[in-house]
């Protein structure tokens, strides 16, 4: 039987991961990869602890739903990437630094 | 220790050490492809935890939509970025990284005794729905279950996810779109 304490140990591994690859990372693509593994890193604990919901199904439900909101996250995020590669020839969040193009 | 066991520790080691992967490598294409093993390795843990239509939504929308996405954007942000990226130095701890591995480090700690103290098999509706039988057997069908829990219980926030997602259609395809003269 594989219990939730292993779901939610390799889902703080994720995590703690994601953390690093958002605070180190200069890359705006590499750190939308950082982001995304937080998110999934949630999605695993929401359906760990949907088995224990058979009824509702409250955690698949929503992990669906959090799944969906990466996605449409996801493109708007890229949107932004590709606008301001456009401006500035670069997409190193540390060298962007005007908000006004 | 049963096969059951060994394939869930086999994946959640996939799952983890590509992620570490996409953590320490240099290339950006590399570490987009690392990501790519991560979501699948991801995808086989829903499974051992019987959520397999999540499992299936994960392959076609991450693996088929996000990903894609991600290497069409790389692509079209030119290869000096590549270039720019190579060039780096090549330790892996150099002295810019520390602060984020001492913070990565310090939630580390403090998720590990959030779940060693929170004891998460013992809480008491866990146990509940053990013993009512609400729990999801292997041989169950829950995709039936999800679809009417989606339609009834779940239909305001359904709707209000179809909405953003119609709102975040129309906005990408704003900003992507080449502009013909500066607004700015």
């Amino acid at each position: 039987m594989i219990t939730l304490t292993d779901f939610l140990f390799i889902s703080a591994g994720l995590f703690c991961t994601g953390i690093f690859i958002v605070l180190s990372k200069r890359n705006a693509i590499q750190i939308l990869i950082g982001i995304e593994l937080i998110i999934n890193a949630a999605i695993l604990n929401l359906v760990a602890f949907g088995k224990y919901d058979k009824l509702n199904n409250a955690g698949q439900s929503f992990a669906l739903f959090a799944i969906v909101l990466a996605a449409a996250a996801v493109s708007v995020a890229l949107a932004i990437i590709l606008n301001v590669y456009r401006q500035y020839k670069t997409i190193d969040p540390n060298k962007v630094e005007r908000l006004k193009g | 220790m049963n096969i059951e066991h060994i394939l869930f520790y086999v994946m959640g080691f996939i799952a983890v050490a590509s992620a570490l992967v996409v953590a320490a490598s240099k290339n950006l294409v590399r570490s987009l492809f690392m990501f790519f093993v991560t979501l699948f390795a991801l995808a086989g843990l829903y499974v051992f935890a019987l959520a397999d239509f999540v499992a299936i939504t994960q392959i076609v929308i991450y693996v088929g939509g996000v990903l894609v996405l991600m290497l069409f954007a790389f692509m079209l942000s030119g290869k000096e970025v590549l270039n720019n990226l190579q060039q780096r130095n090549s330790r892996f701890i150099s002295l810019s990284k520390v602060p984020a591995i001492l913070v990565a480090l310090l939630f580390a700690i403090v998720l590990y005794n959030a779940i060693t103290k929170a004891q998460p098999n013992d809480l008491p509706w866990i146990k509940a729905s053990a013993q009512s039988g609400n729990v999801i057997k292997p041989a169950d069908n829950t995709i039936n279950n999800i679809g009417v829990n989606l339609m009834t219980r779940y239909l305001l926030p359904f709707e209000a996810v179809s909405v953003l997602l119609m709102m975040t259609l129309i906005g990408a395809a704003h900003l992507a779109r080449k502009e013909e003269h500066k607004i700015i």
